[in-house]
Formats: C-alpha cells, structure tokens, sequence
C-alpha cells in the first residue's frame, strides 16, 4: 500500500492504495466518482478521461499514486459550485451531442482541454482532437457540432 | 375553476426539446449497473475457455480458493440446476435443432470465452487474481468454423460444433411467393430472364460485426430482500425477468430486474446472458448481493455479434430492366448456440429482401447453422440491413447492366405512391410510402447531377482519385410486432407493449412505459407525446421505465418499437385519463359531459368561458370529497396495445466517396439522406438516431469485422483490432425528411433506431464500386478496406476474402515489438 495525497474536485482526498490502482478504479472504488467511467481496457475509448494538473488524460492510463499531490478534476467537478455548466457541458446538451450518456464524461473533459488549447479549431481539428474518445450513439456529428457551440462558432443544434 | 387557459404557445409534438436526460448525463450523475455499490458485495470473475471447441477433463479450483479474499470458486457441476438456462425465444421452424445452453458447461465448451467457473471475492481486482489461478484440463475438439464448411458438414462428414447434434444446420426457414399466394413462380421468371432477359447472380458476404455499445455490460444481484433484485445493463429486464424465473424455478413474483441507465445496446444487450444467469445463482447460493462487470475484451469476445450471413442472390429481369423476380438463399451463422432471437434474424429479413420493389416472384430460403464462434444475434437492423444490402448492391448491378442511371431502374421497379397501402410479394402491407418525394429531396441536396458531371469528368482525365456515388433507397419492417404475426412465426412472445398514466396530487403526471431506453430519449420524446395530448407542461411530466417493480409489464426496448409500439400505448392510456376526467368535470362545473370540450388541457363548457384544467381534477379526484356518486376516486389509466401491423419507414440515401486508385483508400466525401418516417415528435433525437445509424452502417461498410484465427480465436478481441470508427473518419451529415403519416397509429409516427444502419452500408459500397467500375469492378467485399478495393482494382476480384489474422503487433521476422 502506498499513501496519496491529492485534490479531486476541489477536496483534499488521502488514501492508502495498492500500487497496481488505477487512477479510474481511485476515483470510481474508493472515492465515488462515478461519473467517470470505464469503457475498455486499452486506452482506445477516452471514456475515463478527466484533468490531471489541467490536461486531459485517460485515467485508465494512469496510476493513482502517479496522482500524488496532483489536482484532479472529474465530469463532476466541472460545474460551477452554484451548479452553473461548464459551457462545454451546455454545447452538448444544446447540440445533442450526446445519447447513452457513457462516453460523454470523457468526451466534455477533452473538449474542455481541446478548447483550452485551441480556442477556434476548425472542423478537422475538432475531429482531430476527438479521435482518442469513441461514442457508438451520435456518429459524432452533433458532437462536433456541440464542440463547435462551445467554441462559439455555430448557432446550436440542426435538426 | 378557472377561466379556459389559452393553448400552448409551441406544440409539442415537432418541437426539438433539449432532452430531459441530459443534466444528469453531463455533470456525472449517473446509475450505471458498475456503479452500484452494497453493503457487503462480493465480486465475480470469469474463467473462460482459451479454446473454440474442447471437452473439460478437470477443473482444479484448489489454488485459487485459498486466494486472498477469495469466498469460493465454482464451476457449473457445484451450481447444477440452480444456473437456469439460456433460451431460445424464438425456434424458427418446429423441428429446430436447439443445442442446450448452459450458462457455465460442465463438460464441453463450445466458443472460445465461454465461461467454467467463477470466482467470487471481496474485491473485483482479487476476484481476478484468483480466476488467473484456476486450473482447468481441456482435450482440445476440432472447431466448426467456416460457415460454408459448417453448413455441409452433415453430408460431408465434416466438424461439428456439437458433435451429438449430428448436424450443424439448426433450421431450415423458406417462404415461396408462388407457395404462399403473393405472387408468382420464381423458377419460373428465372427460366425466361436466361433465356430472354437479364439475370443478375451474385454471392454477398455480410461480415461478422460486434455492437459494441459503450458501457461494457454489468450486473448486480442482490438477494437478501423478499424479492431478489437485479440491476443489469440490459435492454430487455422484462424479459430477462421471464428468462430467470422460467429456467430457475424461482417464482417470476419473487424476481426484481432493474435497467438504470443503459449505455447503449444496438440490439447487443438484448440478450439473457450466461453472466446475468450465473451472477444471479451465485447471489442466491451465497446469500450476499454480488457484481460482475465484463471488461472490454471479455464484451467483445462473449456478448452477441451480429450480421454473419453468406447470401446467394439471383435476380431476374427484362432486358429494359424490370424485375421479374428474386431467388435468395442464405447461410447464417449462428455461433455456437441458438440466442434469444438468434435464429429469427435472417427470417426478419426474409420479409425485406424485395424491399420498396413490385417484384412478382421471389423465393427466400435462410440455412441457420452452428459454429463454434460467439453466439449471433440482434444487431442494429438485425436482418433488415443484410436483406437491404443484398437488394441494394442488386439494383445497381441490375442498372449497370441495363446501362441506366441507378435512380432510374429503382424508380422503374418501386411502389408509386399512388399505389398504397401495397401488399408486397412477400405478404405485408406497407401503409404508406412516398419514394418519389423522398428521392428528389435526396438528390436536391445531394447535388445529383453536378456529382455526375463531376464523375465524368474525372473519369474522363484518368484522375488517379476516382468519384463515386451510391443510391440506398430503403424501406424496413419495424415497430415490432402483432402478437399474431410472430405466433405465426412460432415466436414465443408477443409484441404488444404498455403504458400507464398516473394523475398524482399536486397535477404531475407519472408515465410508466414498458419500453426500456438506453440511450434513445425516452424520457423527452415521450413527456411531448403526453404534454401534448393531456395539455400538461412538458417539465410536469416524469417518465418512469426500467424496473419491473414500477413498470411490471412491458416487451423492452430493440426492432424500432418503443415510439410506434410503446407510443400508441402511451396514446391510448392518456385518452382513458381525460375520459374519466371528463364526468368529474361536468360534475364539478355542472354541465352536462356531452357539452364539455377538451383542449389544451382543460375542459371547457361549449359557448362558454367556464373551465377547469385536469390537473386540477386530479387534485379533486385526489381529495374525493366531491365526485359523481359511484366513481372511483383514481384518474390513472393503464393500456397494453398490439400493433395492427409492421411500420414501413423508408429514405433515399445518397453517398459520394473518393477512392484513390493507387492505393485503394476510400474517403467519404458527402452524404446526405432524406428519411421519410412519418409524423417527427423530436428533430432534434431524430437527427440524433439517424447520425448515429448512418456511422454504424457505413463502418460495416468501410472498417469494421470480427476476425477468428484458424483456432477459433478471436483476433479483433480489443478495441486496438476492432475499427470502431473515430471523429476523425466520419464527415458531417446533411439529413431531411419528407412525412407521409402511418396509418396504423395515432400520431402517424415511423420508427427511426435502425433506419441510418439499414440504408447507409449499401449506399457506401455502391459509391466505391461506382468509382471503380469503369476499370472492370463490380464488387468489393465488406468492409471496403485499402487492400481489398487495391486488390480489386488491380485484379477485377472483389478484394479477396478476409485473412484470419488482426493487425499484426510484433514483426516475427525481427522476434521484437516493432
């Protein structure tokens, strides 16, 4: 067992943990974040990806004492404290960009560090910037779409 | 009592709400199976076969019981009878050879993934661990694995899936146009087109496809309530509480099944899994709540895949290219068991094959055989996609040889839409149609004829990048299905689905539908159908669906049916609410009923101002002091309604791919479809379910297959080997529609959920082969992969069958990780 000191969310957590843990299994097993999520087990599908320190990574890809004295910031940290959205959160629901619900976590917490790096990407470049995050529902259309919303380019959803 | 309330400034039928569902899903608030956490939860693993096909000698479970925080390991021999069984819901014909179906064998395995034991421990991690230590002896069985093979293999002494069946073929299911009395003799039309006319013969490979949902599947069972309790990433937990309850022995009353939120199932979580059948034995022996979830690999390798068909076509025609009828004979592989509705998806295509087509002949024969490979089933279309490919790559073929535009030999051979309702060769009557309208909207925003210009002018320069352009013009049977319909077709269930309406106190409104959403949109789409006809705010309306506790009959969710099915039912039970409101209000405003309007949510006395909202009858009805003498104190309304027919939504799709001709890369340059499913209660989910439809037609089109080695293993067993399509391999869409109302409901609504898979696939690979005609192609084998289309383009083959081997991951020339 190792001890890890860290921020989720705002919080100060501190856990003994085995040093095999994965950062998903932390954050889902002994904190109850369990809007993150796990989709598969080779880092292909993005669903488990949250902010480490500010950047996107797979928490599937990462291990929770590699977290030590990080701040860590999950779906559900992402809102105002007031409950306010994320604009991102608000572009995906106005776009209907999401369906299932399941690859949605991982794909606003990308969008969130896509759009931090690139506030006015191109079609191409959203596309780009995705391409580490699955979804089987939407066919990505209206998440591009909500990607864009949230970078103020499009006026919302078409139907 | 107040004054009449003016109507809704907005209908809500056609309105694009921003769904209900959202809020939660995007701020992680969510109940997925794998997030259920119970006070002392024991965690299962499986053990799994590494080998298709072998008989289990021993299994020594010594070692990993004394794992750390093992509670116990067993094998099916230690659960006996308490397993259950999977079912077959569906046996196609009446002698069907159904191989018996234990969720954990004793003493064979028959797919590679099947599970021997289970081990239980306190943590998911440890449960793991142990299952690493499990010793199983196998004596490795030859493996039935190529269809063709498989199929023969009774006549030619070949491998058998399930040696003491004698046989791998499980039915054999015909349907004869001249036989049943819808048209003519197909030998017949054969006969003449050979000798006078043109005949099209062709042999189709639908691949093997996996459905990958995202939310690898989960289960939880909880035991020690007076009902057991089981939550499950399912997509059917009425039936999958009929499946427990009949192969258990334990009283369906005492069984509670629960679908939270459901991330996606495409047909693959329509399934009474072998896991969800152990899970629940091993909560019952142990007397603890248990959760198994599946790891990516395990889903891709143990839940249901789909497509996997052979088709041989032969499609007669006049020279001027009129069809004069259509032979098809297919193989389906099966796997290695009979799923729930395994063996009736190749016979749900049977109807389809002739599609929106006035063909006077057609013959159908499906051959369902077994294989030691993964279990097949629903997946998104189940049949209707391999029968609208088959008829789809046809036409064009059948247009090339005429020497005709594709649109032009369809529009030779479709339904006027003059001519419905139309009962077509294969015994239905579709309701309602418009091909015409449907396909000049399609080619408007298609562009049409400038992308022909365009085509020719490349062709012309000899440009290395070729254009193509595909026509999918696809009708399908959905909203399943009359009750009498599938008692016809020896299914064991009905198709009926139900509704119930609760008026509670304060005015809101509780919905109970049977259908069971996992990603559809439910909750909005059916708040605006019961917003609209009760005249209550759409915010008022809570729909509840999912558990057996609270919606203790329904038929689930799969086959397009939740909104023309599970909608009507709705209709139905919230016209019998505002009946039974109606004596109270005339009661309470003291008018006579015969003289009270309903509208906008209220009743209103004719020629008068007098009114009252029937939220606010339900909080009289609620206090009862004052109701008609003998009227029960209750609004709710409950309905069950079975369908009176199939649903016939139907589009013209319209694709442009660029192939380069030198190294065979096919790329996607515009699609546009324009789908006419009747009466739209939401564009916006609409437009949702048609995207994601079209991305999952288009990579069975371009990327996606199941690939077994030659041991029965499956190579494309991760999400590194299966091509789930990305962001980056997409392009965006444009999307219309044009509304000929059902008759057969309502609200005149068309099923939408599998509409984009059904007609994408062969609009794509009618545009590749398109682009590559002129240089001696006339088909590609799915998916259209650079080497395939290269191989084709260079040797006039359609590309070569599929090699049994993934990506490759080490360079064995240099023994090392590339």
């Amino acid at each position: 067992m190792a001890r890890i000191n860290l921020t989720v969310d705002g919080s100060q957590v501190s856990d003994d943990v085995e040093p095999r843990m994965l950062l998903v299994q932390y954050l889902r097993e002994q904190l109850g974040k369990t809007g993150t999520v796990i989709g598969c087990d080779t880092s292909n599908c993005g669903a488990c990806t949250v902010h480490l320190d500010g950047t996107s990574v797979k928490s599937c890809n990462v291990l929770a004492v590699q977290a030590d004295g990080a701040e860590v910031t999950t779906i559900e940290g992402l809102a105002a404290e007031d409950g306010t959205l994320h604009p991102v959160q608000e572009a995906f629901r106005e776009c209907h960009g999401l369906q299932c619900g399941f690859c949605t976590p991982g794909m606003i917490m990308q969008t969130v560090d896509l759009l931090k790096d690139n506030p006015d990407p191109s079609e191409e470049a959203i596309r780009l910037g995705l391409e580490g995050n699955l979804c089987r529902c939407t066919g990505y259309h209206n998440i591009v779409r909500a990607v864009q919303h949230a970078a103020g380019t499009t006026e919302g959803a078409s139907a | 009592m107040t004054a009449t309330q003016e109507p809704a400034a907005q209908a809500e039928i056609g309105r694009d709400r921003r769904r209900k569902e959202d809020q939660r899903l995007i701020t992680g608030r969510t109940r997925w199976t794998d997030n259920i956490t119970l006070p002392g939860m024991l965690h299962l693993a499986m053990v799994r076969s590494p080998f298709a096909h072998a008989r289990i000698t021993s299994i020594d479970t010594s070692a990993a019981k004394a794992g750390r925080n093992v509670v116990t390991v067993l094998t099916g021999a230690d659960l006996g009878e308490a397993q259950g069984a999977c079912i077959n819901a569906w046996p196609v014909v009446e002698d069907q050879v159904t191989p018996d179906h234990l969720p954990m064998p004793t003493d064979r395995v028959a797919f590679a993934g099947e599970t021997v034991a289970v081990v239980v421990a306190r943590s998911a991690a440890e449960a793991r661990d142990a299952a690493e230590l499990v010793e199983v002896d196998y004596e490795e069985l030859p493996a039935a694995l190529d269809l063709k093979e498989a199929a023969a293999a009774h006549e030619s002494g070949g491998t058998l899936a399930h040696p003491d069946l004698g046989t791998n073929v499980t039915a054999v299911w015909r349907f004869d146009s001249a036989e049943a009395g819808t048209g003519g003799d197909v030998e017949a039309a054969i006969a003449e087109a050979r000798d006078s006319g043109i005949l099209i013969e062709r042999e189709y490979r639908q691949q093997r496809l996996i459905p990958a949902f995202m939310e690898p599947r989960s289960v939880v069972v909880d035991p020690t309530g007076e009902q057991i309790t089981i939550w499950s990433a399912t997509q059917i937990p009425h039936i999958l509480r009929f499946a427990l309850a009949a192969t258990t022995g334990v009283p369906e009353s005492k069984i509670r099944v629960i679908a939270p939120d459901v991330g996606g199932g495409f047909g693959g979580k329509l399934q009474q899994t072998p896991e969800e059948m152990i899970a629940f034995a091993v909560a019952r022996r142990l007397g603890k709540p248990v959760k198994f979830t599946e790891t990516r690999s395990e889903s891709l390798l143990t839940a249901h895949h789909g497509r996997d068909q052979w088709q041989r076509l032969t499609l007669a025609a006049t020279k001027e290219g009129t069809v004069t009828g259509l032979k098809v004979d297919l193989l389906a592989d099966l796997g290695a068991y009979v799923a729930i509705v395994g063996g009736g998806v190749p016979v749900l295509g049977a109807f389809m094959f002739n599609a929106i087509y006035k063909f006077p002949a057609y013959q159908f024969q499906t051959t369902n055989v077994l294989t030691n490979k993964a279990w097949t089933d629903a997946y998104r279309g189940a049949g209707r996609p391999e029968a609208t490919y088959a008829i789809e790559r046809l036409m064009d073929e059948l247009a090339a040889e005429v020497g005709v535009d594709p649109l032009e030999i369809r529009e030779r051979n479709w339904i006027n839409h003059e001519e419905f309702p139309f009962t077509t060769v294969a015994g239905l009557e579709y309701d309602s149609g418009n091909y015409e309208a449907a396909t000049a909207r399609a080619k408007e925003m298609f562009g049409y004829d400038a992308l022909r210009a365009e085509q020719a002018e490349r062709r012309a320069r000899g440009d290395k990048v070729q254009l193509g352009l595909g026509v999918s013009t696809f009708t399908e049977m959905c909203g399943l299905a009359p009750s009498r319909v599938l008692g016809s077709l020896n299914y064991g269930a009905g198709g009926w689905e139900h509704a119930e309406v609760r008026m509670l106190a304060t005015g809101t409104v509780e919905v109970v539908t049977g259908a069971s959403a996992h990603g559809q949109g439910h909750e909005t789409a059916f708040s605006q159908i019961v917003a609209d006809r009760l005249g209550v705010p759409f915010e008022d309306v809570e729909i509840l669906h999912g558990d057996t506790q609270i919606s203790h009959k329904g038929l689930d969710t799969y086959g397009s049916r939740s909104l023309v099915v599970g909608g009507e039912a709705l209709v139905r039970a919230v016209d019998k609410v505002i009946e039974k409101a109606r004596p109270v209000a005339a009661h309470l405003l003291e008018a006579s009923a015969d003289d009270l309007e309903f509208s906008g949510g209220s009743f209103t006395v004719k020629g008068t101002d007098q009114g009252m909202a029937i939220q606010e009858i339900a909080t009289a009805v609620f206090a009862a002091h004052n109701l008609p003498d003998g009227m029960e104190p209750s609004l709710d309304s409950e309905a069950t309604y079975d369908p009176v027919n199939f649903n016939y939504p139907h589009g013209t799709h319209l694709c442009a791919v660029e192939v380069d001709t030198e190294t065979g890369q096919v790329k996607l340059r515009k699609y546009v479809c324009c789908d006419d499913i009747g009466v739209v209660i939401n564009p916006l989910i609409v437009a949702g379910q048609v995207h994601g439809g079209l991305v999952q037609g288009i990579a069975q089109a371009l990327w996606e297959e199941a690939i077994y080695d030659e041991n029965g293993t499956l190579v494309t067993g991760s999400f590194v080997d299966y091509l789930l399509p990305t962001a980056a391999d997409t392009i965006t869409f444009e999307i219309d529609h044009t509304t000929s109302p059902s008759t057969t409901n309502s609200l005149g609504t068309k099923g939408v959920g599998e509409a984009g898979t059904i007609a994408s696939t062969p609009a794509v690979v009618n545009a590749v082969v398109d682009a590559v005609r002129h240089l001696g192609v006339n088909d590609i084998t799915m998916p259209c992969t650079p080497e395939r289309v290269w191989r084709a383009i260079n040797d006039g083959s359609s590309g070569g069958e599929t090699t049994e081997a993934a990506m490759p991951h080490f360079d064995e020339t240099e023994g090392g990780v590339q």
